[in-house]
């Protein structure tokens, strides 16, 4: 009973906060860019819409430790792009926080991309029309016509995504590193103490992931059943 | 108080190509769905770009493929009442008519919610303006959309076939709305629809459809009294129409085996007779022949019969209506006649 209480009192809290952090930032990113590139790609043509869709898509389908690879080569400090930005601006991506951002929001953005864009696709064209004859401004129109009547499918977007990026792994632990207090997210400590051997410490993370994971499930459910929405039963 | 339009827009294998001008009046764009009224009715609302052409509102050039003008739909003061209404769903009745104010700068919230009761009571949507559009029958839905769309201060209205999704007893009571509101209104009207009632009730010109491009065009009783086509004709309401030949002169009904003597005129290649207008005769004639009749079927306040040519049993039926009030007892097998006047000879 003691020893519980001594891990508990003694426990490292800052994968919470770390992978936490990361999460919240990388969905405010990707919701952003999700949202932009739904729009936009929407009104490419119908080829130009099949690869560009490929291209967003990718980090979605591969295997994160892809991604990880071609991250690396574009921010290590040895190639050129990541040579120029911790020289010309001291901005270092690798082994850094801002590493974990990138690497969840590359890994996140398709969820929240093609969330958006099937939600977009769903709405009544007629609704933009009539906006655009009342005299609605475009930017408007998006943030108050467009933005509401995709609501249920950009909120599961954005819920999703937020997901991914708290439980990322593979991408992060190539481009930021696992260093304890900084960049040490919850999956990164649970790989490390089984390594270990720990399983108690892996135990308590693994029930922790699980909890979020199963609020978010049944945050999803509710937004999407959302009220005023019909729903067939049989 | 003018709509100039003259425009090509080419989508898949469809290709529209119409020309029209209307003032200060209420043109009726009739024909079938997909004929291209609606698409008409976007590209003059500017959220639909002609491939090339001319569109003029009230004298203002909203669209010049050459001078390459093409003013945004923001721009151009056009109401558009849509089928399905498009009323906001995430905002309440009031929400939804204040959008419809957004070209009024300088003016308060409180100002715009005002004027936006204003026509919250003028189309008796008291009471109702808390409401999302999810909660209103059918008609409240029309009326909020019409409140909405006269709140923005239009030049030019445009109505996608209003009544379409109302049943009809809301038709009639929306039609007596959408006619106040029309009338009320200082400029032009167009009205997009397939029914040749609500033509004859809310229009002063018709435009026929037929393919993309405008079949016939003219005054509302022209259209009615002489179709000149047979689409015309038909959209009008003409029941019975058949291809045609000529004979001499004497023009041959290829559907029904009969023909009549007529003045020649190789353009027309269709006869129509409307279905009132057959008579019960006594005697064959040049204007009468042997029916035999098929089928007959009662209607709420007609009887429809459905004739063949006596001596053309391959022939396709012909349709009579007699009304039930003149109690006209039509026999199995018997002579008809129409009034050489009656004869619509039409153009393709």
């Amino acid at each position: 009973m003691k020893s519980i209480w001594d891990m508990v009192l003694s426990f490292d809290w800052s994968p919470f906060w770390i992978s936490l952090k990361t999460g919240v930032v990388a969905t405010v990113i990707c919701f952003f860019l999700g949202l932009f590139a739904a729009r936009k790609v929407l009104r490419l043509g119908p080829k130009a819409r099949a690869a560009v869709d490929g291209v967003l898509t990718l980090p979605m389908v591969m295997a994160p430790t892809v991604a990880g690879f071609f991250l690396l080569l574009l921010f290590s400090l040895r190639r050129p792009v990541g040579a120029f930005l911790y020289e010309q601006m001291g901005i270092k991506v690798v082994q850094t926080w801002l590493g974990c951002i990138i690497a969840a929001s590359v890994i996140a953005f398709p969820l929240m991309y093609r969330n958006a864009r099937a939600a977009f696709e769903q709405i009544d064209p007629e609704l933009v029309y009539a906006a655009r004859t009342l005299g609605m401004s475009e930017m408007k129109i998006f943030w108050r016509v467009i933005l509401p009547a995709a609501g249920p499918g950009v909120a599961s977007g954005t819920v999703l995504t937020f997901a991914r990026a708290l439980g990322e792994y593979g991408a992060t632990s190539m481009l930021a590193g696992n260093i304890a207090g900084k960049t040490g997210t919850i999956s990164q400590k649970i790989a490390n103490v089984i390594k270990d051997g720990d399983y108690a410490t892996a135990g308590v993370w693994v029930v922790i992931m699980l909890i979020i994971a199963l609020a978010i499930i049944v945050v999803i459910n509710m937004v999407s059943d959302g009220k005023g929405r019909k729903q067939n039963r049989w | 108080m003018s709509i100039y339009v003259n425009i090509k827009k080419k989508v898949g294998s469809f290709q529209l190509d119409v020309q029209f001008e209307a003032g200060h009046e209420t043109l009726a764009l009739l024909g079938d769905s997909g004929c291209g009224k609606s698409m008409t009715l976007r590209c003059i609302a500017g959220v639909v770009t002609p491939d090339e052409g001319v569109i003029r509102i009230n004298g203002e050039t909203v669209f010049d493929s050459e001078r390459k003008i093409n003013l945004k739909p923001q721009q151009r003061r056009v109401g558009y009442l849509f089928q399905n209404y498009a009323l906001f769903p995430n905002m309440t009745v009031l929400r939804n008519i204040m959008a419809g104010m957004e070209r009024k700068k300088g003016l308060s919230k409180a100002q715009r919610r005002e004027r936006a009761m204003e026509y919250v009571s003028r189309l008796r949507l008291d009471r109702l303006e808390d409401h999302y559009p999810s909660q209103l029958s059918g008609g409240q839905q029309q009326r909020a959309a019409l409140a909405r769309m006269l709140a923005s201060h239009p030049a030019l209205i445009l109505l996608d076939e209003p009544f379409s999704a109302l049943d009809a007893t809301l038709h009639w009571e929306m039609e007596q709305v959408v006619r106040q509101t029309i009338n009320g209104f200082d400029g032009t009207a167009v009205l997009v629809t397939h029914n040749r009632d609500e033509v004859y009730r809310l229009s002063d010109k018709v435009a026929v459809y037929l393919d993309g491009r405008i079949n016939r065009f003219g005054e509302k009783w022209e259209i009615f009294t002489d179709p000149v086509t047979a689409t015309a004709a038909r959209l009008s309401g003409c029941k019975n129409l058949s291809p045609a030949h000529w004979e001499g002169d004497r023009i041959v009904a290829d559907d029904w085996g009969i023909s009549f003597p007529a003045q020649r005129d190789d353009d027309c290649v269709w006869l129509g007779i409307r279905a009132h207008r057959f008579e019960l005769g006594d005697a064959p004639g040049d204007y009468a022949f042997a029916y035999e009749l098929v089928e007959s079927i009662e209607d709420t306040f007609s009887y429809i019969y459905q004739i063949r040519a006596k001596d053309a049993p391959a022939a396709k039926l012909m349709r009579w209506e007699v009304e039930k009030a003149l109690h006209l007892e039509v026999p199995q097998t018997g002579f008809v006649s129409i009034p050489p006047e009656e004869l619509l000879l039409l153009k393709a």
